[in-house]
């Protein structure tokens, strides 16, 4: 417990010597003539965000350009890019992290939507929607952990134990290192492993998506379902054709964050697939182990680049989402 | 929300007969409590499904390591007399690249209490500039911040490492300050963000009467505007404080040697080396995860709000 104080001091004091020149500065400010005073004063407010933001801005133009060079740090033109299109393994890498963007944000918005609707008004919903939401309290190397013991081939292993119920001699499965997809090697489907780490990320982000859901159900008037109800529509007819698409814009907010959140997973690939091992690695995987145990920054950089080419038109979807949302109010 | 979306509701009456509906017939309303009580044991089986995986490692972190190693954990449920807290004392006693568990555990808290003030103090004050100073391009200025909160982080990577590991940045401040610099730049887009919607939208007059009467910018910043910001400062607190617990690449990148690493880190070594010591696995999974428990718990509103504002996060 000692041992970190020092550490925290240190932060602390850096932080109170940066609030003192500021103070400071702004005292200064108070001589200057008014015309000059108030520009001052802006600047001494801005000027440490400033210095953090070119901190994002000058390595972001950087490693665009990083992105042309090979292992080496020579400028080797497109060499990176056409080793991501056309490498074999790097294919692997790009139709992972598609269906993975698909299928954990199909899966867990739906589930969430359904959970959200299902639970609405029941007694303990609060209760049940906590256990649910859970998840997205932990980290992923946690989430990890807890999935990793229940796919073990080990005795203890939750998933093995019942699969060994089932009747016939059951072999032990080893489910996280299972590439296939019942048996068939595609290259454009996923094994299963990596199906079965989705499942872990469907667990966390269903959580995520019951609770915007359930606040944006709630959020309908109720005199549009009685209406539609008295119209002749089923309960279901009225949740499909009233309910949904009077919430169509949350539902939009939640897949479009969920799809970013997916395509930069990396804890998750590197607690279950073994940093990528077993044709599990995704792009945000791939990025890190190019760049740092790989040692090739150029290509690291590459891979940092498609994933900022993935992640862009989903935050365009987003934001004109939530404007379009806000105006709609 | 819109017309558009109302005008959707009327096609459905033309579906059914409305003589029906208006009173429901015996069938429908047996089938409609049917619905509700499927609809129930559907929400209460699903939260059980939800909680078994942690519940299980839970359950198993208080196993002896003979019984964890042997049979499953659902066993415990029948026999609970071997009940024990030994994983929890010896793992973080575990020593991992020479150090204890527990000093990664430490590690975590250093990281994580300056990596989730700095930039919302800092974010702070430029969140005030955006609402309530005048200067020229403000408006594009702050654009500028919002398009950067398209920038994956792994964009800034390996430059900021170069940068940090280069000759231009000090040697005093190597390994655990370069993650807090690291999550104060990538948490700035962020904060500025959140935090000028909501100092952006406290009452204009309010802050026109105290400048009328005088006041500083500084003074209304401190006076005024940070207590009105308590609720919006804690959500974001929460959300920034709990992203850089559970972090792991940040740190990984930039933390330097292994003994600066997060507790993330080092039991994601721990997963590799002792894949097979699942006694361990198991208790310190739950150390590493006890603080994002209580939080959640504690704070649960705060959680929440804090996570939907962060969800646009870069």
């Amino acid at each position: 417990m000692i041992d970190i104080l020092p550490s925290l001091l240190k932060a602390g004091a850096g932080v109170g010597a940066l609030l003192l020149v500021m103070v400071g500065l702004y005292g200064l400010s108070r001589l200057l003539p008014d015309r000059w005073r108030e520009r001052a004063q802006t600047g001494v407010f801005l000027f440490p965000a400033l210095v953090l933001l070119l901190g994002l801005v000058i390595p972001a133009i950087l490693n665009l350009r990083y992105s042309f060079d090979n292992r080496n740090g020579v400028f080797s033109g497109l060499t990176n890019y056409k080793h991501i299109f056309t490498d074999r393994e790097s294919r692997i890498v790009l139709r992972n992290t598609l269906w993975w963007a698909l299928f954990v944000t199909v899966v867990s918005t739906s589930v969430g939507i359904l959970i959200a609707r299902l639970a609405d008004g029941l007694r303990g919903e609060p209760i049940a929607k906590a256990l649910i939401f859970l998840p997205t309290a932990i980290s992923m190397v946690g989430a990890g952990i807890i999935w990793n013991f229940v796919y073990s081939p080990s005795d203890f292993g939750l998933l093995n134990s019942l699969w060994r119920l089932l009747p016939g001699d059951q072999g032990t499965q080893y489910f996280l290192q299972d590439r296939t997809f019942f048996g068939l090697r595609s290259s454009w489907i996923p094994g299963l492993n990596s199906f079965y780490i989705m499942v872990v990320v469907i667990w966390i982000q269903a959580g995520f998506a019951t609770v915007v859901m359930s606040a944006a159900l709630k959020g309908v008037p109720s005199d549009l379902v009685e209406a539609a109800k008295i119209d002749g529509a089923t309960e279901r007819q009225a949740f499909f054709r009233v309910v949904l698409p009077y919430v169509r814009g949350t539902v939009i907010t939640v897949a479009t964050t969920t799809v970013i959140t997916v395509l930069k997973i990396f804890d998750i690939i590197q607690t279950m697939g073994r940093g990528g091992l077993f044709d599990t690695s995704t792009v945000a995987n791939e990025m890190y182990r190019q760049a740092f145990p790989q040692n090739n920054k150029g290509l690291g950089s590459a891979w940092a680049v498609i994933l900022f080419v993935l992640v862009l038109p989903i935050v365009f979807v987003n934001s004109w989402n939530q404007r379009r949302m806000r105006e709609g109010n | 929300m819109n017309t558009a979306d109302t005008a959707t509701a009327s096609p459905v009456g033309q579906l059914a007969d409305p003589a029906v509906s208006t009173r429901p017939g015996f069938s429908t309303r047996v089938v409609r409590s049917l619905d509700g009580g499927v609809g129930k044991l559907a929400v209460w089986l699903l939260a059980a499904l939800w909680t078994i995986p942690t519940l299980g490692l839970f359950i198993s972190s208080i196993r002896p390591q003979q019984e964890i190693r042997t049979n499953g954990w659902w066993n415990w449920i029948t026999d609970p007399s071997q009940t024990t807290f030994d994983n929890y004392r010896r793992v973080l006693d575990t020593r991992q690249n020479g150090r204890p568990l527990s000093h990664y555990f430490f590690n975590t808290i250093q990281i994580a209490i300056p990596g989730a003030l700095i930039p919302i103090i800092i974010g702070a004050f430029a969140a005030y500039a955006f609402s309530w100073m005048h200067f020229k391009g403000r408006d594009t200025m702050f654009l500028f911040v919002l398009a950067l909160l398209v920038v994956p982080l792994q964009m800034c990577l390996i430059p900021l490492l170069r940068f940090f590991t280069g000759p231009f940045y000090p040697d005093a401040l190597q390994g655990i300050p370069m993650v807090w610099f690291a999550h104060s730049i990538f948490g700035m887009p962020i904060c500025i963000f959140l935090l000028r919607n909501f100092i952006g939208s406290l009452p204009g007059e309010v802050i026109e009467a105290a400048r009328v009467d005088g006041a500083g910018h500084l003074t209304i910043f401190t006076r005024l505007v940070l207590p009105l910001s308590v609720p919006a400062l804690a959500s974001l607190s929460i959300f920034q404080f709990l992203w850089v617990w559970n972090d792991l690449l940040v740190a990984k990148v930039f933390a330097g040697r292994q003994t600066n690493h997060p507790m993330t880190s080092a039991m994601l070594n721990m997963v590799g080396d002792r894949g097979q010591d699942w006694h361990l696995l198991t208790a310190g999974g739950f150390v590493m995860m006890i603080v994002p428990l209580i939080v959640f718990l504690s704070l649960q509103r705060y959680f929440v709000r804090g996570l939907l504002a962060g969800s646009v996060k870069g």
